[in-house]
């Protein structure tokens, strides 16, 4: 990988023109715009309902961002969040099968997550692997164990009043999902933003070993990062699993993809070291919003993934090809 | 010393492989003869093909996730082609099946060389847009062995000297790219690259260049695979050879190449993708489901790296004794 070059400014840019010029504000833009141009291609958009419905489009691939951010900002990865999802779904659908009750399946799919994390935490902080062919690893373990358990079946049958996590509203047009995901939100900015660990995060993220002589504990910093991955991942399949109301050892997959665009699209360095957890949020509803919005188009899903692919590589090359052609 | 260590880790792979067939031939004694050998072989000529291109795009610090999604592009446009046009001969199909490969490959190779993105984003991105065109140009519709010309599928199972073409496409490739990155220029640099890119542009190395030709190549091969698998298959849809780019990248990683770069050669990853290929044909042959293969492809990733991080690990000096502290 080459090197990037970095200038220092000789003039400070003043806070305002920093937050206007900020990616940001930009993807607020983009969000705006793609909004705007949803209401004008369909008269279905505009609608209290068709927008809550709207928002199941990213929550629970939002939800696990959040901490894929954090993640990608300490400058590693988790490729295995979908098939997390699938192995935990399928350890609900297991219990549900001999009767476990709403709590016990949440309980269970938290716990299946967890552990998930902290088996991808113990190969990469204990063991020092790279986490990338670590989870690409697990990816195909987590969701293997899945395909042994259930093969072509399907497991379904779930609870009366487990249906609430995925299909339930707090108030109004607020379902439960887009709320939880708003509050965890709320929590994650204030965790990377606001105290000790977040700048740990960042400090990792920009040189590990300069962090680890300051006095971090980087592994441990690190573990703590895959658990929360694991634990959200397994908070959406709870999520999901309610919502659909059934699990197939292909629930879920190639989520991973849009869960990582979300989270470079949020302005998040793919290499580490920086990011913003807005940033993140800003970008799910874009995501939402575009998927959505194609969907009321009658694009296929196939084709929204070219737009997806096409998202992901675009919001890094943009800007590169910009100020390449800046410079002659 | 080096080139003896990678040589035992290479042994030891094809000894893992020999105890693994003979173990399978104790409780299926057909298992170890010749002609199933060359069955198992041509079966897992698809992953070797890959496994070499995924190999040099490895060694040079790079991954590329989008070789199935270029394998099946490639497949399913060859296959259109051959549907529309059944007359044009097989070494042309040939020719337009490596060169859309390396025109794929090429894509990959620019965002990483002219515009630094990193790697895994490209080719997550590239993944999905590829298999998405795939829907585009197909509709979503299969192509069938009835619409495909005797020609078209006949060639990757033309049998020459009890092994089919599939499989000695794979034997030339091993050979050729043994040579390439072991004997040429090129080869140097690929291994340059990923060793240290810092030295290497003080060499004279061109890093995004040389990346540019690693994706070249695994490109050309996935697009040469591609007509392969859809001939041999007899169909192309827009699901064919789906994840199996993580069976690819698990054959490079049990046939002990460096995911940091710069360490790996075709010889591994040839036996690595054997290992593979021959735990999938005997899967059913001992009556466990094919279900299991995921989790079993997963797991032989996971303890291969752990077993490459274990043998290469660079042991720190030691600058404050022990007994001092013991005293």
């Amino acid at each position: 990988m080459t090197t990037t070059e970095r200038h220092i400014p000789d003039r400070l840019t003043t806070p305002l023109a920093r937050v206007l010029k900020s990616w940001e504000t930009l993807l607020l833009a983009v969000a705006v715009a793609i909004f705007i141009v949803n209401s004008l291609a369909s008269p279905y958009f505009l609608n209290a309902w068709n927008l809550s419905d709207a928002t199941f489009n990213f929550t629970e691939k939002g939800m696990i961002a959040l901490a894929m951010a954090l993640l990608i900002v300490a400058g590693e990865i988790d490729l295995s969040v979908a098939s997390i999802i699938a192995l935990a779904s399928t350890a609900m659908g297991a219990a549900a099968q001999v009767g476990a009750g709403p709590a016990a399946l949440v309980l269970i799919g938290l716990g299946v997550g967890l552990a998930c994390g902290a088996f991808n935490a113990v190969l990469v902080t204990v063991m020092g692997l790279p986490s990338i062919v670590v989870t690409i690893g697990t990816m195909s373990l987590f969701r293997g164990i899945s395909y042994i358990v259930l093969g072509d079946g399907v497991y379904g049958g779930y609870p009366a009043g487990f249906d609430y996590f995925g299909q339930g509203y707090v108030v109004w047009v607020l379902s439960f999902e887009f709320v939880l995901f708003l509050i965890l939100a709320v929590i994650y900015a204030i965790v990377l933003h606001k105290t000790n660990f977040g700048r740990a995060v960042y400090a990792i993220g920009n040189n590990a070993t300069g962090a680890l002589f300051s006095g971090i504990r980087v592994n441990r910093v690190k573990f703590i990062l895959f658990l929360l991955t694991g634990l959200m991942s397994g908070l959406a399949a709870v999520c999901l699993t309610s919502r659909l109301g059934s699990t197939r050892p292909s629930i879920g997959v190639g989520m991973e993809l849009e869960v990582v665009t979300m989270v470079v699209l949020g302005g998040v360095n793919i290499l580490g070291g920086s990011g913003s957890i807005p940033g993140v949020v800003i970008a799910a509803f874009v995501m939402g919003l575009v998927t959505f919005g194609l969907g009321l188009l009658n694009v296929p899903g196939i084709v929204m993934s070219i737009f997806i692919g096409a998202l992901l590589i675009g919001v890094i090359a943009l800007p590169r090809l910009w100020s390449m052609m800046r410079r002659g | 010393m080096i080139k003896r260590l990678a040589t035992t880790r290479e042994a030891m792979l094809l000894a893992a492989i020999v105890v693994l067939i003979a173990l399978i031939s104790t409780r299926f004694g057909d298992f170890a003869t010749p002609r199933n050998l060359a069955n198992v072989f041509n079966d897992t000529a698809p992953l070797i093909l890959l496994a070499i291109g995924q190999m040099i795009v490895i060694l040079t610090k790079c991954i590329d996730l989008s070789v199935a999604a270029t394998l099946a592009l490639t497949g399913m446009v060859v296959a259109m082609l051959n549907t529309a046009a059944p007359g044009v001969p097989v070494a042309v199909i040939l020719l337009i099946a490596v060169a859309l490969g390396a025109a794929l490959g090429a894509v990959n190779g620019f965002f990483v060389w002219k515009l630094s993105i990193p790697p895994i984003v490209v080719t997550l991105g590239t993944m999905t847009i590829f298999r998405g065109i795939i829907f585009l140009i197909s509709d979503g519709a299969w192509v069938n062995a009835h619409e495909m010309s005797a020609a078209f599928k006949g060639f990757p199972r033309h049998v020459i000297l009890g092994l089919p073409m599939l499989g000695w496409i794979a034997i030339l490739a091993v050979v050729l790219f043994h040579v390439v990155t072991t004997r040429t220029p090129l080869g140097r640099a690929f291994f340059a690259v990923g060793g240290n890119p810092h030295a290497s542009v003080y060499t004279g190395i061109d890093v995004g260049r040389t990346q540019f030709w690693a994706y070249v190549i695994s490109g050309a091969l996935a697009g040469l695979t591609g007509y392969l698998w859809v001939a041999r298959y007899a169909v192309a849809y827009v699901d064919i050879a789906g994840g199996f780019e993580l069976d690819v990248v698990a054959a490079c990683v049990i046939g002990g190449v460096s995911i940091a770069g710069g360490s790996g050669s075709v010889i591994g990853a040839l036996l690595g993708a054997l290992f593979l290929g021959v735990i999938k044909n005997a899967l059913p042959v001992i009556n466990i489901s094919p279900f299991w293969q995921l989790a079993i492809s997963g797991s032989a990733i996971i303890i291969a790296i752990a077993l490459n991080a274990r043998a290469s690990r660079v042991k720190g000096r030691v600058i404050l004794k022990r007994a001092e502290h013991a005293a």
